[in-house]
C-alpha cells in the first residue's frame, strides 16, 4: 500500500450510507440522451410513435469510441428531442412516454446469479460489453470495451476494481458493493477472463469496511482466488484512476499515457456490475444508482433510477428542494457542476445529486496569491497549479503545456485548498480546452504535411 | 606616471582595436534593409494591432513593400488606418490601393438583462473564456454574450464599454478601427466586422441562436427565430437575406439599409445604426397578431 502524492481531505458527510438503494416509481416521461459517454453520440435507430421494450436498442455506437444507448424502460418514443446537459446546452435525446417494465426478448432480467464459462473469449466479452452500452460509471463515461483492445505487446498483469468512493456525500457506490457483492465480484471475474490478469484487486477506502467486507465474503463464497480486497486510507482524489494505482501497486502511469502502460486496467464498481450483466445475462446499461443528497434533505437517499429521468423527479423523492437550497450538484461537490436547470436528465455517468446551501457554495473574494504552496502540495499530480493558472491567465499556451496542464484531473484539490481562495481549477479547465485544441490542431497539421 | 601612460595607451590601443574590428564587421555582415519599409511603416498606425494579418505594423510595411515591387498593392490594407493611411501609402509608392470599404465592429447579440433575464448565479472565475466552458449562459442561451467583458478588456483602443444597465457591451463607432481583436477575444464570436455602410447606415441580425424558434424564445424574448418574414419582404427588394439554421444572416454586400426587415421582425431581433423607418399601421398590426 502506498500513499499517493498531493490529496486533500475534505469532510465526508456521507448522510445517505445506511439507506438502501430503493427503486423509484417510475417517472411518466424521459429524455434518454444520446451522448452519455465520452466520443461521439449515438445515432438513433428509432422512430417517432414507435413502442420500445426495456433493454431494446434506440441508438447505435458511431464509430469505436462510442456507445450504444438502449430503452431505460418500456414506452413509445414521443420524439427526437434534444434534453439540457450540465452546461445547460441542449443535447439531441429520445423522448420516451413510460408505461412500464417490459424487457425486450432475449434479456435476463432476473436477479438469479450466472458464472461465466470457459467458452467466453476476450473478443465475445469486448463485444457484449459495447453492444450493452457500459461505460465508466465513475463519471468519465469512457467506453468500457476500448480498455480492452490490447495491442500485442501490452499486457494487463493487474485489473482493478474501483470501490472508492472519495467525493464526499456519495454512497452510491458504497451501497452497491453491500447490496450487490456478488454481481460486482462476477463481474470483476468477467474482465479478469477477457485481460488474462493474473490478480485481480477491489480498492476500498477504509471509512468503508462494511463494503469491504461483503466484496470479501463474496470473493470467498465464489472462490476466486485470484482477487483480493485491499482498504485504504480515506484521501481524496483515491478514486481517480493513477492515483488508485498507485495507492495499489506503486506504480506511476506516466504523463500522456493509460494505466495499460503500467499494466494495469481499472474499472469502477458500477461497471463491473454493468459488464456482468451486460455479458453474462445480455442485459444493457439501462439504470443507475444516485445519491440524492445534501445537509439540509430531510432523507437524503440513494435511487435507482432509468437513465433519462430527469433530475427534478429525483428531488421531489426525497421530499423536493429544501428552502435553503441554493446550488443542484451533478456529481459530487469535488469535481460535480451546479445544474442551471433541473430538467437535465440522469445519464449513465451520474452517481449523485447534491443539494448544497448558499454558505456551502459561497466563494470569499479572490485575494492576491501569497505563495504558499498550497496548491503545489495538495496537487496529485504533481503540478504547479499557481503557475499554470498564471499562464492560462496570461494565455501563455506554450508554457502551460510544457508545464504539463493537460496531466490536470480537474479533482479541484487546488482551489479546495487555496488560502487566497482563487479559482484555480476554473482557469486550469480552461487552459486544458484551449492546450487541447492546439494540440489536436498541431496533430491534424502533421498528419496533412506527411500524407 | 610611466605606469598610469602604459596603462592609458594600452587601453587606448585596445579600444582602437576592438573599434576598428566591430566597424569592419558592421560592414562584412551588414543586414541590407529596405528603406521603404521603415517609411511606410511611418506611415502605418504603428498599433501592432495584427487585423491586417501580418505580425504588426512591420509585417505589414514588409509585404506591402515586396507587393509594390511586383507593381500592385491593391491585395493589402490596413483595416484600422482605413482609406486614409492607405491612401497615403498608395501616394508614396504611386500605385492604386484596393477600394477597401471601411469597417466597423458589431455586437451580434441583444440578450440584455431584460431582454433574457438571467436564471442563473455564476460564481466562477470573471472571464467570459471560463463561463463559456462552464455553463451556457446566465439567460440559458447557450449562443449569447456572457457579459463579463472580456472583449472591453481586450479592446486596444476602449472602443469597447459595458453597460451597465443591458449588461452587453457597445461599441463606440467612432474610436473602433476594427482591428478584430474583440472578435476573437470573444469565446462565442458574437462581433462580426462588417463596413460601417454609406452615410453610416447598416443593419445586422443581432442575434447568432440557431436554435428552434421556440427554445431560442424561451430564454430570449429577442432572439431571431429563423421566421424568415426578413427574408420574404427582402427578396422583394435586394435579396440580402438568408436563413440557414433558423438564424437569418444579412449580407452586407447586397443590403442598402433601406431598414424594412427591421419592422417586419416578430422579436425585433434586427439592429441598424439608425432610427428605423416608423411602423405603418398595418405592419404593425400585423406583427401584433403574428406574437
Amino acid at each position: 500500500m502506498h500513499r499517493f502524492p498531493g490529496g486533500v481531505h475534505p469532510p465526508d458527510r456521507k448522510l445517505s450510507e445506511t439507506s438502501a438503494i430503493e427503486d423509484l416509481a417510475l417517472p411518466p416521461e424521459i429524455h434518454v440522451p444520446l451522448a452519455q459517454h465520452i466520443g461521439r453520440p449515438a445515432k438513433p435507430v428509432v422512430e417517432k410513435g414507435a413502442a420500445v421494450q426495456k433493454g431494446q436498442l434506440i441508438a447505435a455506437a458511431d464509430g469505436l469510441v462510442s456507445a450504444p444507448v438502449h430503452a431505460p424502460t418500456s414506452g413509445t418514443v414521443k420524439k427526437i428531442d434534444t434534453v439540457l446537459d450540465a452546461t445547460g446546452r441542449r443535447k439531441p435525446a429520445i423522448a420516451i412516454t413510460v408505461d412500464g417494465h417490459h424487457w425486450a426478448e432475449g434479456i435476463d432480467g432476473s436477479d438469479e446469479l450466472l458464472r461465466p464459462d470457459d467458452q467466453l473469449t476476450t473478443a465475445t466479452i469486448r463485444d457484449r460489453i459495447a453492444a450493452g452500452g457500459v461505460v465508466g460509471a465513475g463519471g468519465a463515461t469512457f467506453p468500457t470495451a476500448v480498455k480492452y483492445y490490447l495491442k500485442p505487446e501490452q499486457s494487463a498483469e493487474t485489473l482493478i476494481i474501483n470501490g472508492v468512493e472519495c467525493e464526499p456525500y456519495l454512497t452510491a457506490d458504497h451501497r452497491l458493493m453491500l447490496e450487490s457483492p456478488d454481481e460486482i465480484v462476477v463481474g470483476a471475474e468477467v474482465l479478469r477472463l477477457a485481460l488474462g490478469s493474473r490478480r485481480v484487486v477491489f480498492g476500498v477506502e477504509s471509512n468503508t469496511p462494511d463494503a469491504a467486507d461483503a466484496i470479501r465474503a463474496a470473493i470467498d463464497r465464489l472462490g476466486y482466488r485470484s482477487m483480493s480486497v485491499q482498504l485504504l486510507p480515506v484521501r481524496y482524489p483515491q478514486g481517480g484512476e493513477k492515483q488508485l494505482i498507485y495507492a495499489l501497486t506503486g506504480r506511476e502511469v506516466p504523463s500522456g499515457r493509460l494505466p495499460i502502460d503500467v499494466g494495469c486496467v481499472v474499472n469502477n464498481v458500477n461497471t463491473a456490475q454493468a459488464v456482468y450483466r451486460a455479458v453474462l445475462k445480455n442485459r444493457p446499461v439501462v439504470d443507475r444508482v444516485v445519491t440524492v443528497t445534501g445537509t439540509d434533505v430531510a432523507v437524503p437517499r440513494n435511487v435507482r433510477v432509468p437513465l433519462g429521468t430527469p433530475v427534478r423527479y429525483l428531488i421531489e423523492a426525497v421530499g423536493g428542494l429544501p428552502e435553503s437550497t441554493y446550488a443542484v450538484v451533478f456529481g459530487g461537490p469535488m469535481t460535480g457542476k451546479a445544474l442551471p436547470s433541473l430538467d437535465v436528465a440522469i445519464t449513465k455517468g451520474s452517481g449523485g445529486v447534491v443539494l448544497l446551501t448558499e454558505a456551502q457554495t459561497r466563494r470569499p473574494a479572490e485575494v492576491a496569491c501569497i505563495r504558499c504552496a498550497g496548491c503545489v502540495n495538495a496537487c496529485p499530480m504533481g503540478l504547479e497549479p499557481y503557475a499554470l493558472e498564471q499562464f492560462v491567465r496570461l494565455q501563455q499556451w506554450d508554457q502551460a503545456e510544457t508545464n504539463g496542464i493537460l496531466d490536470c484531473i480537474e479533482c479541484g484539490c487546488c482551489s479546495y485548498s487555496c488560502p487566497a481562495s482563487r479559482g484555480l481549477l476554473d482557469w486550469l479547465r480552461l487552459g486544458k480546452v484551449r492546450v487541447a485544441a492546439i494540440r489536436r490542431e498541431r496533430v491534424n497539421a502533421a498528419k496533412a504535411a506527411a500524407s | 606616471m610611466s605606469v598610469v601612460l602604459a596603462a592609458v595607451l594600452t587601453l587606448a590601443g585596445l579600444a582602437l582595436l576592438f573599434g576598428l574590428m566591430l566597424f569592419g564587421a558592421s560592414r562584412v555582415f551588414a543586414v541590407q534593409e529596405d528603406p521603404r519599409v521603415k517609411d511606410v511603416a511611418g506611415l502605418l498606425p504603428g498599433i501592432n494591432c495584427g487585423a491586417c494579418g501580418f505580425a504588426g505594423c512591420e509585417g505589414l510595411a514588409n509585404a506591402l513593400v515586396s507587393a509594390a515591387d511586383g507593381g500592385d498593392i491593391s491585395a493589402l490594407a490596413c483595416p484600422p488606418g482605413g482609406d486614409e493611411t492607405m491612401q497615403s501609402i498608395g501616394d508614396y509608392f504611386g500605385l492604386e490601393v484596393g477600394g477597401g470599404k471601411s469597417t466597423v465592429a458589431v455586437l451580434r447579440c441583444n440578450g440584455s438583462c431584460q431582454a433574457a433575464p438571467p436564471k442563473v448565479d455564476y460564481r466562477g472565475a470573471l472571464s467570459c473564456s471560463v463561463a463559456d466552458i462552464t455553463f451556457a449562459g446566465a439567460s440559458g442561451c447557450a449562443f449569447g454574450c456572457v457579459g463579463l467583458g472580456e472583449c472591453a478588456e481586450a479592446c486596444p483602443f476602449d472602443a469597447i464599454s459595458m453597460d451597465a444597465e443591458s449588461g452587453l457591451p457597445v461599441v463606440d463607432a467612432e474610436r473602433c478601427t476594427s482591428c478584430g481583436i474583440c472578435v476573437s477575444a470573444c469565446p462565442r464570436r458574437l462581433f462580426e466586422i462588417r463596413p460601417r455602410g454609406r452615410r453610416d447606415r447598416r443593419v445586422w441580425v443581432n442575434c447568432r441562436n440557431t436554435e428552434p424558434g421556440p427554445v431560442a424564445k424561451r430564454n430570449c424574448s429577442v432572439a431571431c427565430i429563423g421566421c424568415g418574414l426578413c427574408k420574404k419582404t427582402c427578396d422583394t427588394i435586394v435579396q440580402a437575406i438568408t436563413v440557414a439554421d433558423k438564424l437569418a444572416y444579412i449580407d452586407h454586400d447586397k443590403c442598402i439599409a433601406c431598414g424594412k426587415c427591421i419592422n417586419v421582425c416578430p422579436t425585433n431581433a434586427i439592429a441598424s445604426s439608425f432610427p428605423p423607418p416608423p411602423k405603418q399601421p398595418k405592419q404593425a398590426a400585423q406583427a401584433a397578431s403574428k406574437e
